[in-house]
């Protein structure tokens, strides 16, 4: 019954000069979301976009992952008189399960004969008149019966679905995000791109050391969070990092091994993330959770470089990530057991409180620079 | 480019041009289903029970003791828990034995029993993966209902000593008014080693089609006469209500011609497989620091082995480089974290687990390509312990 939805969006109607471009990247990325269901018209007024749809359940479905938009309303729209706006609002109330409204009139639209005040204590008479077990509760209503006098129309709606909010995905700048195939980087990602971050991935692979499989699911996990950048695609970055694996490999510091990794992976993102003029690199660390995230390796992997490192998810425990992968829908691709370049590398007891001297101490014989320009000249690109 | 060499027979084999050629009809030209009255449905049925009689010649059994399935794991299924299904055991669940070291399409099964009421008892293995007979014996208690033990060991090849098995069973049964029912997966030992259904003496088997080149999705199952197995679907009734569902007819005539050519040849290809058998333990065996899993009287397709300080996985995928492919434990447990039970069963260390790696022979291969094989690995162990040394 319902042919429109309306949007909300919050922070960004607050944000002055910039709120047209946020409101372009916005409507942009609803566009693309909305790729393949059938609308028709989208106008803005007010830090509110109307959608004309006939299908605004799976629109709505698939708004509900579009960063920067804090809520949707089905409307349903009527012709000017108070009859039709009364019968529409038996409809729009039978559609819900509540047992106290209230109306609320906005009215826009002057040209309407009676005013807003005058139109709620209409309607909501009209309404308990059908509904014998409806009430009316102006201070802590069940449902807002909200009624909207427009020039097209009167608008109504009672339903709110909640959104993500956040920010637009891209209004931020580009990200480069390292992804694993772990539980945790696919989260980092999403949060990163909550605040508008445009957010690309870049995968290290050890092939033949880990399977052609863990590449697999991490292209999956890409494909999930590409339904999140308000872009078609997903752009993946997959970094043939097995020569380096090899090298670190043939140092003879055995407990450095993770944190000489984990600085060539720094290393090879910042190269990248400069060539392809991103702001910043993701990684999904989560403070003291295993051997490479304590303090002291985030301190020695991170001296590599000066390029700003976001770690979205520092201050989580474990079961605060798991659920926000199940809710993104990462989760299941995530405990797919396929190793990852860490777990097969990984030293039997791998330092907890590397030094940078360490570090350059047992990089000394290594040809940092060659590796990484090396490695990343291999980086290849897949859209996803 | 160096042929590709493919040693995961025992995960699945390619179905030979023989097979898929007598296949053929039946996709788009004898498409009929059986149930149906008409002419192609009778000319359909016609080539089923031509099908079950072949097998059951072959085996040495009636065709109305050969029931159609989907897969060897089906087969397993409709076997214990029809068992469990038999409407007195579904009142007094009794108890079950199996062994450590069955495949997952089994041990899961038991374990399912495990929770609505069955006793399970998993008989360890020895040295050479097989159970005692004596373990089996102590085992069996007055409520024991059924026997599950493989014929060969997916694995290792181990081969179990069914005759002694079925014996202590029979011996059991004299005194017992319901008798043990003995199953046995065969899955592993058809077209490897002779396969007697009268002699091992055991009340169910199951088959699969694919490990003996022929195709995917088709199993068998033997229920000797008078079991009293209880389906686990239902449906129309096909294959007499314990396996409903349409039958699989290209799949049935695929899997009677590959077990007709597995059968045929069975002397000529276990002789020429055991050959390379022990040309590949024996070069393994020159590789510095490896060991052999599997014992040396197994079942002349597979070699267990391991190579110390490398994960199986890692030569696995260094291997396909070079299109050589082999398995790490075994196709079905590789996909979950979890370690090889069987391996695990045979007291190995959980470092000598990671190291092992299984190679399952074909009897279409070579001598030379074995050579090189051999000649494969040491290298790539070399390369590979230089990497992490």
């Amino acid at each position: 019954m319902y042919h429109i939805l309306l949007v909300r969006y919050g922070e960004i109607s607050l944000k002055g000069r910039n709120r047209r471009m946020f409101e372009d990247i916005l409507i942009s990325n609803v566009k693309t979301a909305l790729q393949g269901i059938s609308i028709g018209e989208i106008s803005r007024t007010f830090g509110r976009i109307y959608i004309e749809t006939d299908e605004w359940e799976a629109a709505a479905e698939r708004l509900q992952k579009v960063f920067g938009i804090v809520s949707l309303s089905p409307v349903l729209r009527t012709d000017l008189d108070l009859d039709s706006i009364k019968d529409a609002a038996v409809r729009v109330m039978a559609d819900t399960n509540a047992s106290t409204f209230k109306v609320e009139t906005r009215r826009p639209n002057k040209a309407f004969p009676m005013q807003s005040p005058e139109i709620s204590r209409t309607i909501g008479g009209h309404v308990l008149k059908n509904f014998s077990h409806l009430q009316v509760d102006v201070h802590q209503p069940d449902v807002t019966l909200e009624i909207e006098i427009r020039r097209e129309g009167a608008y109504l709606y009672s339903r709110t679905i909640p959104c993500l909010g956040g920010l637009p995905a891209g209004v931020s700048g580009k990200g480069l995000l390292l992804l694993s195939g772990g539980i945790d980087s696919p989260v980092a990602g999403y949060l990163a791109m909550k605040r508008g971050v445009a957010v690309e991935g870049l995968h290290f692979h050890s092939y033949p050391f880990t399977t052609e499989r863990s590449k697999e699911k991490v292209m999956e996990l890409g494909r999930i969070l590409g339904q999140y950048t308000g872009q078609e695609s997903f752009k993946l970055w997959i970094c043939h990092f097995t020569e380096v694996q090899k090298a670190i490999q043939k140092q003879p510091y055995e407990s450095l091994r993770i944190t000489l990794m984990r600085r060539f992976m720094l290393r090879i993102a910042a190269k990248l993330a400069e060539q392809q003029k991103a702001l910043a690199i993701i990684t999904g660390d989560s403070l003291g959770q295993v051997a490479s995230q304590t303090m002291e390796s985030i301190f020695t992997i991170n001296a590599v470089t000066t390029m700003p490192v976001y770690r979205p998810l520092i201050g989580m425990d474990k079961q605060e990530i798991v659920d926000i992968s199940r809710q993104i829908g990462t989760y299941e691709t995530s405990i797919l057991p396929y190793d990852d370049c860490c777990t097969v590398f990984v030293p039997k007891n791998p330092a907890t409180r590397p030094t940078v001297e360490q570090a350059l101490e047992a990089e000394s014989g290594m040809d940092v620079d060659g590796l990484v320009n090396e490695a990343v000249a291999l980086t290849e690109l897949v859209e996803l | 480019m160096q042929r590709e060499i493919y040693l995961d027979n025992s995960a699945t084999t390619p179905v030979s041009a023989e097979v898929a050629k007598a296949m053929e009809p039946y996709w788009s030209v004898q498409y009929g289903n059986p149930s149906s009255p008409h002419m192609r449905g009778v000319a359909a049925e016609k080539t089923m029970n031509h099908c079950r009689r072949t097998l059951a010649e072959l085996l040495g059994v009636t065709p109305q003791e050969l029931y159609f399935t989907g897969s060897g794991t089906e087969g397993n299924n409709i076997a214990i828990q029809g068992v469990a299904n038999i409407p007195y055991n579904r009142k007094n669940p009794g108890h079950i034995i199996t062994s450590a070291v069955e495949h997952p399409a089994v041990l899961h099964v038991a374990r399912y029993l495990a929770t609505i009421g069955w006793e399970v008892t998993y008989l360890p293995v020895d040295s050479t993966g097989r159970i005692s007979p004596t373990d089996l014996q102590k085992a069996i208690r007055p409520e024991t209902r059924l026997v599950s033990i493989m014929l060969v060991n997916n694995e290792l090849g181990a081969i179990m000593p069914f005759l002694e098995i079925s014996g202590i069973i029979r011996e059991a049964n004299r005194e017992r008014q319901t008798p043990i029912l003995f199953h046995c997966d065969a899955v592993q030992a058809l077209g490897k080693i002779p396969v007697d259904l009268k002699a091992i003496d055991c009340d169910m088997a199951s088959f699969s089609a694919h490990k003996i080149n022929g195709p995917k999705g088709v199993g068998l199952l033997y229920v000797k006469r008078g079991t009293g197995l209880r389906p686990l679907m239902y449906g129309g009734g096909q294959e007499r209500g314990l396996r409903p569902g349409t039958e699989n007819l290209p799949g049935i005539v695929g899997m009677t011609r590959a077990v007709e050519l597995a059968l045929e040849n069975l002397q000529t290809n276990a002789a020429h497989m055991r050959r390379l058998r022990t040309r590949l333990i024996e070069g393994i065996r020159s590789i510095p620091d490896s060991a052999i899993n599997s014992p040396m009287d197994g079942a002349p397709h597979i070699v267990n082995a391991r190579f110390a300080g490398i994960r199986g996985e890692v030569l696995v995928h260094f291997l396909e480089q070079k299109r050589i492919y082999i398995a790490m434990g075994a196709a079905c447990s590789s996909k979950s974290k979890g370690r090889s039970h069987v391996l695990e069963a045979l007291g190995l260390s959980s470092e000598e687990i990671l190291n092992s790696v299984r190679l399952s022979l074909s009897p279409d291969q070579t001598e030379e390509e074995i050579d090189y094989v051999i000649e494969s690995l040491a290298q790539t162990v070399g390369e590979i312990r230089s990497i992490y040394s």
